[in-house]
């Protein structure tokens, strides 16, 4: 019989797995004697990582803190506004989710240089690309989530002649919360690449997307891979940060029953 | 005479779908009296949901008069004249039991005190004290439409609706809650007006059961029912209940033909 993993095992599988790999990589890259500017080895990562924290501490704030976070929550905070005005207007939603389909198939990044035109060097432009990316799918999940609830729950409502209000509170916010977590997963991952290659356009002298272009300049791939690996890091711990709060939050959706 | 609290007269609702008109109720007379315990039982699609939905508001009939309390069904639904108990349970699985028999409550704003009181009192009513902290999918399916019952009589309306509310249950619950019910009907002495597809269920509830008939959907008998207002389980072996019984399968099986 195939026994339910423990907690143990479930944490041992993926570590174990990753360790594996950056053993091979090591050895690999001794043994056929890559170019350290091709592909450090893991160990010369890491080094770079213990003798530069100070730098990278100071990258992360930049991108991350300042950056993708201030996106984050400007964008969904927006998208989640709209959503509730457009789902309260039926033309608007005829009108405007065409438009705003439009935008979301744009490739976001690539007003990069305008908002570092219209908001500056430091971090305000940054966090302008990340809100605006992450901005449409929190604006289609929110959407999509407000309709969720079905008709008989609906009908429930009518029959104590709630009003609109009292209905998005008790019934319709409460069934799109599931759709607006999968909205804010994707907007973590987005977020970080809004973040980093909004700085390949223009920065202040701090950043993991200024540093990552800067270093690969001067071949110092070691650093490029630092960063790599920390923005990595940042977004499997915010993806999975999410993921706990809406464990805790939507504990009652089938996928999270215990 | 006194008024009749539900005045259906020459009521017709068609529906319009894709392939053609659906004729789902034609030409319905009803009376229903304050305190009357009416039954509605017919074939699948005759229309008694439809029928329900009309009274309670929830759909608008095409022609003929209907009025519940001397107001429109809108009118009524609007000042809160009613429970409604659907065919499925239909708990919000983000509330617990308490939660969710509370939510009417919140709506109509009740005090926090008077909340608290009348969801201990009306899950007593439905037996399921000590279930009040449990959420929904934690409970059995005969338990779940028990407490949607409570849901229903916890703001004290005049007039319950209920909808098969008792489908989908085994033989044994479902003599209980029969039980209860009418014991809750003796003792508050509402307007009930409820379908089923059992005719042993609709003769030991009803002082009226309705026949329907479908295609289109229409009442073809009306039967007052003789028995007395105090009713044990073994009352179904008596004479009359069989003989009431008798006319009902009539009334389903000329049904059948015409
Ligand atoms: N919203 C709707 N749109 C179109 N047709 C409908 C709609 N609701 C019901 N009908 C049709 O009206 C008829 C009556 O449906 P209704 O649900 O009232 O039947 P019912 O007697 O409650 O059946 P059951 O015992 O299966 O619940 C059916 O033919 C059904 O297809
Ligand atoms: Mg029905």
């Amino acid at each position: 019989m195939r026994q339910k993993d423990t907690q143990f095992e479930r944490i041992a599988y993926p570590v174990g797995f990753g360790l594996l790999v950056l053993v091979l990589w090591e050895i690999g890259v001794h043994l056929f004697n890559v170019s350290p500017a091709l592909l450090p080895a893991p160990s010369a990562i890491g080094a770079a990582i213990a003798s530069s924290a100070a730098i990278l501490w100071g990258d992360w704030v930049q991108t991350v803190l300042k950056g993708a976070l201030n996106g984050i929550w400007m964008g969904s905070l927006a998208g989640i506004a709209l959503a509730l005005v457009v789902d309260r207007f039926v033309f608007l939603k005829r009108g405007l989710m065409p438009v705003a389909n439009f935008f979301a198939a744009l490739p976001i990044v690539g007003l990069a240089p305008i908002m570092v035109m219209w908001f500056g060097f430091d971090w305000h432009s940054k966090a302008a690309v990340v809100a605006i990316m992450v901005f449409f799918p929190m604006l289609v999940n929110t959407l999509a989530g407000l309709s969720a609830a079905d008709t008989m729950q609906r009908d429930l409502m009518r029959t104590y002649a709630a009003g609109h209000v009292a209905t998005l509170m008790k019934l319709r916010i409460p069934a799109a919360l599931p759709f607006v977590f999968t909205g804010l997963k994707i907007s973590t991952t987005l977020a970080l690449i809004g973040a980093i290659v909004a700085e390949y356009f223009g920065s202040p002298i701090r950043g993991m997307g200024f540093r990552i272009t800067t270093e690969m300049g001067r071949l110092a791939t070691d650093m490029v891979w630092a960063e790599i690996f920390i923005s990595a890091l940042t977004g499997t711990a915010l993806y999975g940060l999410v993921a706990l709060i809406e464990k805790r939050v939507t504990f009652w959706h089938p996928s999270h029953r215990g | 005479m006194k008024k009749p609290v539900i005045d259906v007269s020459g009521v017709d609702l068609t529906f319009p779908t894709n392939d053609g008109a659906v004729q789902a109720l034609k030409n319905v007379d009803l009376q229903i009296n304050k305190g009357d315990f009416v039954s509605f039982i017919g074939p699948s699609g005759c229309g008694k949901t439809t029928l329900l939905r009309c009274i309670a508001g929830l759909e608008t009939p095409t022609d003929g008069q209907l009025t519940v309390n001397g107001l429109t069904p809108t009118e009524a639904r609007k000042a809160r004249s009613y429970g409604y108990v659907f065919q499925a349970a239909g708990l919000y699985p983000w509330r617990t039991i308490g939660g969710n028999v509370k939510l009417p409550l919140e709506i109509m704003r009740f005090s926090k005190e008077e909340q608290a009181k009348r969801v201990r009192k009306v899950l007593e009513l439905v037996d399921l004290e000590g279930f009040e902290k449990k959420y929904p999918w934690q409970l059995s399916g005969g338990m779940q439409q028990r407490a949607s019952i409570a849901r229903a009589l916890a703001f004290d309306a005049d007039i319950l609706l209920m909808d098969e509310p008792f489908g989908a249950l085994d033989e044994i619950v479902r003599d209980h809650l029969n039980e209860q019910v009418l014991k809750l009907w003796a003792r508050t002495e509402k307007t009930i007006a409820f379908v089923t597809h059992s005719i042993p269920e609709a003769v030991y509830l009803s002082t009226k059961i309705v026949v329907m008939s479908p295609r289109p959907g229409r009442i073809t008998d009306i039967i007052e029912s003789p028995l007395p207002k105090e009713r044990p389980l073994e009352i179904r072996d008596s004479p009359e209940f069989i003989e009431i019984a008798h006319r009902v399968r009539d009334g389903l099986r000329a049904g059948h033909e015409g």
